[in-house]
């Protein structure tokens, strides 16, 4: 299959997935115990009102002309007004979204920057104690209840040692809002107070979500490392007398990499998931703290315009990872 | 008659006996490596221990755990209380154990649920091929693309905060992983020779799914189950822990967490040992799954 031909495919599936959020989401909402016209007329408001307000909203039509509607909507980039805030969702998620990307971003470094390292060496000294500690810590990273790890660390670095912040992305007034990211902005702007204050409150939810990452990102290396150590052309570098260090890392390394791409790219769907997670624990302002107090207010257009974002992100998301695994495999870029 | 092909080879050498007991499955071959592997069996002793809480919890509680003390509301771990009271008084230690009833038997539950619909309908799929085998797929493919997590959201918060459906939103995402299995699985059986001639008889396809495709395509279902649960028990707790799951007042571990949340400051121990208790169970399910994908997939073998 040629290059192009898997990028149309992808893209045409693209096209199905978010087509299929919509419908979940549609479907979701209707299934929701509650009538949206009495919530929006008021609990007392009398029934030719209450109908009224069902004609108003669109209630009283087939479900697939009100489908086709929400679709208009969710085109137009009109996710509803959320309950809680009073906003428009879109809106909400727009102010929310730089500050869970931020997270992310910083707990995939981390778990990238230790979980690499740690694999390859879990891998050449493969069975020995090194390689047992390794595997213990990822399995128990990968075992570790996000929300639980966090309420530790707070425990630890805020109440008992008083050296980290427990919660919230800053003290003091924001840096200038350039890309939304705090300690980005802070950087940009040269507002040295206010990156290490950025810096200080991002360490610990950053620790939280990434330790559970390093164990997938360790496990993944690992066990390319092992299939890539087997190869011929690591037995014929070893042979021609490279030094140990040159073959890890010049020849094994940089072939167990190429897997690990897309491993690491699914890993972003989790990163989402823990996430909501860690951003409820440290209150810090995201897309995942937005969500979970949305859901206690039930606050469903808020809900479900967090999913219709979070499942289109993730798609695009795997979407580019794939696309640049494809690239740096020679392999497929060759046959392609 | 394999049996007494297997004691002609001897007990000395049990990996040399590959012949297939039950069910595709040489379980004297998987005990002899599992015993083999410590980390899997501390998993299994895990596992062990924990059946043993589920089912001796009315005798190993040393409290009723839902039984008020407002007298010792809040007090740190004693003698009396290994593990503390919560905010109400009730034993810690006495809920953990009980939580055990509740946490462990969804993760069974959510991965029993989708491992059943996802291995018929993945078996079947692959059996009968052509355009019904395309559109399951395409269909599996769109729900693989939906970030699961997200989506347990959105169902869970739409069925109304309980935790069955909780489970049942957990359980719906996680049904593709399956589906790919048993349709890999069925796609290379379809071929073998007793399944031709059990569509030549004129079998019907669920008979062939249940007969041969199923018991033959087991390993690698039980290696991904057994991996499964610990997730699975990581997000129910998760979801009982953003207020999705179970409710007051359910002895349930992420929901304990959840209440010991407010008290983290000034009494560690109540958000503490709930969340010990996921991750210890979530530990043996993975360490156990670790060590039998290390047997089953051939291409690990020996490294």
């Amino acid at each position: 299959m040629s290059f192009a031909n898997v990028v149309r495919r992808r893209l045409i599936l693209l096209v199905f997935v978010v087509f299929g959020v919509s419908l979940v989401t549609f479907a979701i909402s209707h299934m929701i115990p509650g009538d949206p016209a009495r919530m929006m007329a008021g609990e007392r408001a009398s029934n030719e009102v209450v109908a009224h307000m069902r004609a108003v909203l669109g209630l009283d039509k087939p479900l697939a002309v009100q489908y086709l509607a929400y679709l208009r909507h969710l085109a137009q980039g009109d996710l509803g007004i959320s309950i809680l805030t009073q906003r428009p969702v879109l809106d909400d998620l727009v102010l929310f979204f730089p500050a869970t990307i931020e997270l992310a971003v910083a707990a995939l470094l981390f778990a990238i920057l230790l979980g690499v390292p740690l694999g390859v060496l879990s891998a050449i000294a493969k069975d020995r104690a090194v390689d047992q500690v390794t595997r213990t810590l990822s399995v128990t990273g990968i075992s570790t209840p996000a929300f639980w790890l966090g309420l530790l660390l707070i425990y630890l670095f805020y109440g008992r040692l008083g050296i980290f912040p427990g919660s919230g992305r800053i003290d003091g007034p924001p840096p200038l809002h350039l890309t939304g990211f705090y300690t980005l902005d802070a950087a940009l702007t040269g507002n040295w107070p206010a990156l290490a204050s950025a810096l200080a409150h991002l360490f610990l939810p950053a620790l939280t979500l990434g330790f559970v990452h390093l164990g997938i990102v360790t496990r993944q290396i690992r066990s390319a490392m092992l299939e890539v150590l087997q190869e011929d052309y690591v037995r014929t570098a070893k042979a021609s007398g490279l030094s140990r260090a040159q073959i890890v890392l010049d020849h094994a390394l940089r072939n167990a990499l190429i897997p690990s791409v897309t491993m690491i790219g699914l890993a972003f769907g989790d990163l989402l998931y823990g996430a909501v997670l860690t951003e409820t624990v440290f209150a810090w302002p995201g897309m995942g703290n937005y969500v979970v107090q949305s859901i206690a207010a039930l606050d469903f257009p808020a809900i479900m315009g967090f999913t219709v974002v979070a499942s289109t992100a993730y798609v695009l998301v795997n979407l580019a990872v794939d696309l640049t695994y494809m690239f740096l495999d020679p392999q497929i870029r060759a046959v392609g | 008659m394999a049996a007494t092909q297997k004691t002609a080879l001897g007990e000395s050498d049990p990996a040399a006996s590959a012949a297939p007991g039950v069910g595709g499955i040489d379980w004297r071959y998987i005990r002899y490596r599992l015993r083999r592997s410590p980390l899997a069996m501390l998993g299994l002793a895990i596992i062990a221990f924990a059946a043993i809480l589920i089912l001796g919890a009315p005798w190993l509680a040393p409290y009723d755990p839902n039984r008020l003390d407002l007298l010792h509301r809040l007090a740190p771990p004693s003698l009396a209380h290994l593990f503390g009271t919560d905010e109400v008084g009730r034993d810690l230690l006495s809920r953990i154990i009980y939580g055990s009833r509740v946490s462990i038997p969804v993760g069974l539950a959510v991965v029993g649920i989708s491992m059943g619909a996802g291995t018929v309908l993945g078996a079947f799929s692959g059996l009968v091929g052509g355009r019904t085998d395309t559109v399951i797929m395409r269909i599996m493919d769109v729900v693989l693309s939906f970030p699961s997590f997200v989506m347990a959201i959105a169902l869970a918060a739409a069925l109304g905060p309980d935790l069955v459906n909780a489970m049942l939103a957990i359980a719906i995402v996680r049904i593709p992983f399956y589906v790919r299995l048993a349709r890999g699985q069925a796609l290379a059986l379809r071929e073998r020779p007793y399944v031709k001639a059990a569509i030549s008889f004129g079998a019907r396809p669920l008979t062939i799914v249940r007969r041969h495709i199923v018991p033959n395509a087991l390993a690698p279902i039980i290696v991904q189950s057994t991996l499964d649960i610990g997730g699975a028990i990581l997000t129910a707790s998760a979801l009982s822990f953003i207020g999705l799951g179970a409710q007051q007042p359910t002895a349930e571990w992420g929901a304990m967490v959840s209440n010991g949340r407010d008290y983290l400051l000034d009494q560690w121990w109540y958000p503490t040992f709930p969340g010990l208790a996921i991750l210890v169970t979530a530990v043996g399910f993975n360490l156990l799954g670790d060590g039998l994908r290390d047997i089953f997939d051939p291409r690990l073998r020996g490294r």
